[in-house]
């Protein structure tokens, strides 16, 4: 019964998303019209407002009065706006659209299906003579490519981006330059002996086609990569390359184009050409490192201002890739480098909320300026003007394909020689593969002023995208798959990996110490030093600056595993624990076993007590005001470094239990115990008939109940000195669930109760 | 002249084939060695404690004492010597070495094991085959010793964490009353499985002679 009901509804939904697809198209081209219909009624329109603002002076011929308009229609005051706004909810809602729609995901890349969606609607808005919108350059690399970018950078894994530095800037520089020279080279000879049509074609056009249609677009890369998982260092090299390559194709494209314009190429020009490669890669990176530096500098003193801590991140990044586009320098290696720079010190101050909306705010605009990309490349394909030409177009794609080979296989056999671990075969047959063209070889074509060959270039960029991204994106994953080519691990870091990690950098930089040779550890060793002693005092506020990695990364795993306690509490449902090994099943025995004294001194608790109690009075001393200018209603966050006190706390209790399960001496501790219970109790209470001693209490914080839970406590540990031998273990046992029970029901009870009274006096 | 290179180059060739290294790597170790060791056949504890890059790295003891531990020569025999000889000193130098090309996956295997072994031994000071609790609180206070002032209880804080994950993931249903007794060498391969260690744990040898060289090639 079940499975039928399941047969019909997922036969339903292809329908649906079929029919919702259809849908969606024909809105589209209806704003698309909408142009079309409005240009024509512009005119009737004006003399019409006019007539109506001019109604009450009189001055027009017509006699009578107009009465006044109750409900009026004026799509142009809005007409911008509410296009723009209209395509993005469509196409996000094609998007939307695929991932309902079962199975098709796992064949066709999404980036094909929207320009398959791009073509449709542009070939449909051409059917019914509407002007369709371009690819605009200046939309391209002002909006739409840099939240791409700035994703790509401020997320990108910089351990083994810098272990394959060499590598990645071989592949970006060298690579680059030798797909240009090729393809335009041979581009050249082809056109040359081809004669006809492409006769009139100069080298230097030929070598600026060949810098537009060589590089590697990370937009592509980034959009088919993402959906095969492969291992860390193919994924690192292909979209590096596709990263550092900008600055060598904004040196190449500027220079041949000025050359074409010149006409003649000196050496001097040549030299000049190679010194401005260098000043456009590093300046690129400085601009992007300065303001990264200030945009950590920025985030020290935001702890007042929480709300608009995010924004300092998107524009100083979004201000260093304009900065660097003023001058010509690489915008993209500038987002990067501020992004890199920006983010240890900027994570080491933000509160975690803040860092969610950096998150999710990135990934969302990236995620539509992608979805626009593809749509509008299909869209400008069926729009633009075209000269098509077979010759050129096969040679082209031809061309890239073997260039992109050649040139990988060549400077892997180079590299290989200096690199630890090599590069396979199967690695190198990724790396070619993945090398990826897309929108950026489309907007610099459309860049190009030499109308006479522009547009058979361009015909020739869209073919060459077409097929990289259609094709080899759409066959990249069974190849993948047929290869058996590593996969991207899953795993979550563990802690023992990061003590682990850290300990081999410290071995791995002392042998190197030994053997005599600074190699890459030593000057890692030294710019973490550095780091720690000047920068992050400047760019870290309060104790965080001088935190070691370890103690960082401990705290950031205790807030995880606190806040899943907290939103599994607040389900209230426990979670599952997955293993029973707790602390007691870790800790030393042997002569602390017979120590009936706890471990922890009168002095911390009274510390741990104050502490609690402060917390609590914080959180209830900001849930009285609110205002906009400050995130107040801060109860989880604060409730969250409670629960890290608790957490503590229950360790520490847990031990202590283990120690007062022995029954000597046992007197003596309920008045310590008495303590710890107060202060864990001291919020609410919870009823729970079903607690594995069969302990009540009512849901009303007050002493009584403290009270009756000592007595309920001291009765349990006189319970276990009867009997002792089986009753021992299964209250150990007990102590720890309940405890954790404990936390989480309280936690329930802290998020639902705005403000118990919980000024208590502890005497 | 002739005669004691032929020597000195067979006693290398059994040292290359006993270690791995390539004839030029031991040459070059053989120059450090002796610039460590004044020229003399035997390195002590103090003449590796003086190297001055050595003194900001936290887990420097540690370091020097695998060289001198016994589990490391790959004799099966245990303790520790007070001093050692080159010979030595390239075994416990071959542990750093990468994978080739040419390597298989059993070799693979087998040197992630050996470099795995390695660090196991640094850990379990006391040779009992596990790591107890109180070693591994002693790695962790270690390697946070020169990162300023750290309270005791954060140091315990994360090597207990850390045990229970060891525990929990390879011992997942321990009765209350249970004792995990400390990482054997299984669980420890268990828990670094995910940092593929043949791949992480090397160093770049030189093959050129560079005694004098600062600026070492960097990696990739």
């Amino acid at each position: 019964m079940a499975e039928l009901r399941l047969a019909r509804r997922s036969s339903s939904l292809p329908l649906t998303g079929l029919m919702g697809v259809v849908l969606l198209v024909f809105v589209f081209v209806a704003s698309a019209s909408r142009d079309v219909v409005s240009e024509n009624n512009k005119t009737w329109r004006d003399p019409a407002g006019e007539t109506r603002g001019d109604s009450h002076h009189q001055t027009n011929s017509t006699a009578h009065k107009k009465a006044f308009p109750v409900l009026s229609f004026n799509y142009e005051h809005v007409k911008k706006p509410f296009e723009i706004s209209l395509w993005i909810l469509l196409a996000l809602l094609m998007k939307l659209g695929f991932h309902i729609i079962p199975g098709v995901q796992n064949i066709v890349p999404e980036s094909c299906l929207l320009i398959g969606v791009g073509l449709l609607v542009g070939g449909i808005i051409k059917a019914i003579g509407g002007e369709a919108p371009v690819l605009d350059t200046k939309l391209f690399f002002l909006y739409l490519l840099p939240p791409i970018i700035l994703d790509a950078g401020y997320f990108l894994p910089i351990r083994p981006f810098t272990e394959n530095m060499g590598t990645i800037l071989v592949f970006a520089v060298v690579g680059t330059l030798w797909n240009t020279f090729f393809i335009g080279g041979m581009i050249f000879a082809v056109c040359r002996l081809e004669g006809g049509q492409l006769a009139g074609v100069d080298p230097l056009s030929c070598l600026l086609f060949g810098t537009i249609v060589s590089a590697v677009d990370p937009v592509a890369v980034l959009a088919v990569f993402e959906e095969i998982h492969i291992n860390e260092l193919l994924h690192i090299l292909v979209f590096g390359e596709s990263l550092l390559n900008d600055a060598v194709t904004v040196v190449l494209y500027h220079l041949f184009e000025e050359f074409t314009h010149e006409g003649t190429v000196t050496v001097v020009d040549a030299v000049l050409g190679v010194v401005c490669f260098f000043v456009v890669s590093l300046g690129g990176i400085l601009v992007g490192a300065i303001y990264g530096v200030l945009g950590a500098f920025t985030s020290r003193f935001t702890s007042h201002t929480r709300v608009i801590e995010p924004l300092f991140v998107f524009l100083y990044s979004y201000m260093a890739y304009l900065s660097a586009e003023v001058f010509h320098l690489s915008g993209i290696m500038s987002l990067i480098a501020c992004g890199v720079v920006m983010r240890p010190y900027v994570e080491a101050n933000v509160s975690h909320k803040s860092y969610t909306t950096i998150k999710y705010f990135l990934k969302m605009w990236s995620s539509v300026s992608e979805t626009l990309i593809f749509i509008f490349l299909g869209v400008s394909t069926v729009a633009g003007p075209h000269a098509w030409n077979w010759t050129f177009v096969i040679v082209t794609v031809v061309l890239c394909l073997v260039s992109r080979v050649l040139g990988v296989i060549g400077l892997t056999y180079i590299i290989n020689k200096f690199r630890i671990v090599k590069l396979t075969k199967k690695d190198q047959f990724i790396v070619a593969y993945g090398g990826l063209r897309g929108a950026i070889a489309f907007s610099l074509g459309f860049l190009l002023t030499n109308s006479k060959m522009k547009n058979m270039f361009l015909t020739a960029i869209i073919t060459v995208i077409f097929f990289t991204v259609i094709v080899q994106g759409m066959t990249i994953r069974p190849l993948v798959e047929l290869l058996a080519v590593k996969k991207k691990k899953e795993s979550k870091r563990s802690i023992n990996e990061e003590i682990h990690t850290q300990f081999l950098d410290h071995l791995l930089t002392g042998i190197e110490d030994i053997c005599g040779h600074y190699g890459h550890h030593h000057w890692k060793d030294k710019l973490n030093r550095f780091n720690k002693a000047y920068v992050k005092k400047w760019l870290i506020a309060g104790e965080r600056s001088t935190e070691p990695q370890l103690i960082s990364f401990y705290n950031k795993m205790e807030m995880k595993q606190a806040m899943m306690l907290v939103e599994s509490g607040s389900a209230a449902k426990l979670p599952t624990i997955v293993s029973s090994v707790s602390m007691q099943n870790i800790q030393p025995r042997g002569p602390a076993r017979h120590r009936a004294i706890p471990s922890i001194s009168k002095s911390r608790e009274q510390e741990i007590r104050k502490i609690l109690r402060a917390n609590l009075q914080k959180t209830r001393q900001r849930l009285r005001s609110y205002s906009r200018h400050d995130l107040m209603i801060d109860p989880f966050e604060d409730n969250v470094s409670e629960v890290r006190f608790r957490r503590q706390r229950v360790e520490m209790e847990r031990r202590m239990s283990h120690y007062l399960t022995v029954p000597a001496n046992r007197q003596e501790t309920p008045p310590v115990r008495k303590v710890c219970f107060e202060s864990e109790h001291k919020v609410y209470t919870y009823d729970d008939s079903k607690s594995p001693l069969g302990r009540t209490a009512e849901p009303d914080p007050s002493p009584p109940d403290a009270v009756s839970l000592l007595n309920e406590s001291s009765q349990r540990a006189n319970q276990s000195s009867e009997h002792r031998a089986k009753r021992n273990d299964e209250l150990r046992a007990k102590v720890p669930d309940e405890k954790e029970e404990q936390d989480q029901l309280k936690l329930s009870r802290c998020l639902s109760d705005p403000g118990p009274n919980k000024e208590e006096d502890l005497s | 002249m002739g005669a004691s290179q032929t020597r000195t180059e067979h006693k290398y060739q059994d040292l290359a084939d006993k270690t791995g290294f390539s004839l030029e790597q031991i040459e070059n170790l053989h120059k450090r060695f002796q610039q460590l060791s004044d020229n003399e056949e035997t390195i002590s504890r103090e003449q590796l404690d003086s190297i001055p890059s050595l003194a900001n790295n936290p887990i420097r003891k540690q370091i020097i004492e695998a060289f001198f531990d016994k589990r490391n020569q790959h004799q099966n025999e245990v303790g520790s010597c007070e001093e050692i000889g080159f010979e030595q000193f390239l075994m416990v130098m071959s542990h750093f070495r990468p994978p080739s090309l040419k390597t298989t996956e059993e070799e693979k295997e087998a040197m992630r094991k050996e470099k795995l072994h390695f660090l196991f031994n640094m850990h379990d000071t006391d040779n009992d085959g596990t790591i107890t609790l109180v070693e591994y609180r002693k790695v962790v206070e270690e390697l946070l010793s020169k990162s300023g002032d750290i309270e005791q209880e954060t140091v315990k804080a994360i090597a207990d964490a850390a045990m229970l994950e060891v525990a929990s993931t390879n011992v997942p249903h321990m009765a209350p009353d249970e004792f995990y007794e400390g990482i054997t060498f299984e669980h420890f391969q268990q828990i670094l499985k995910g940092l593929e260690m043949e791949t992480r744990m090397h160093i770049r040898f030189l093959d050129v002679d560079t005694p004098t060289l600062r600026c070492g090639k960097s990696s990739s």
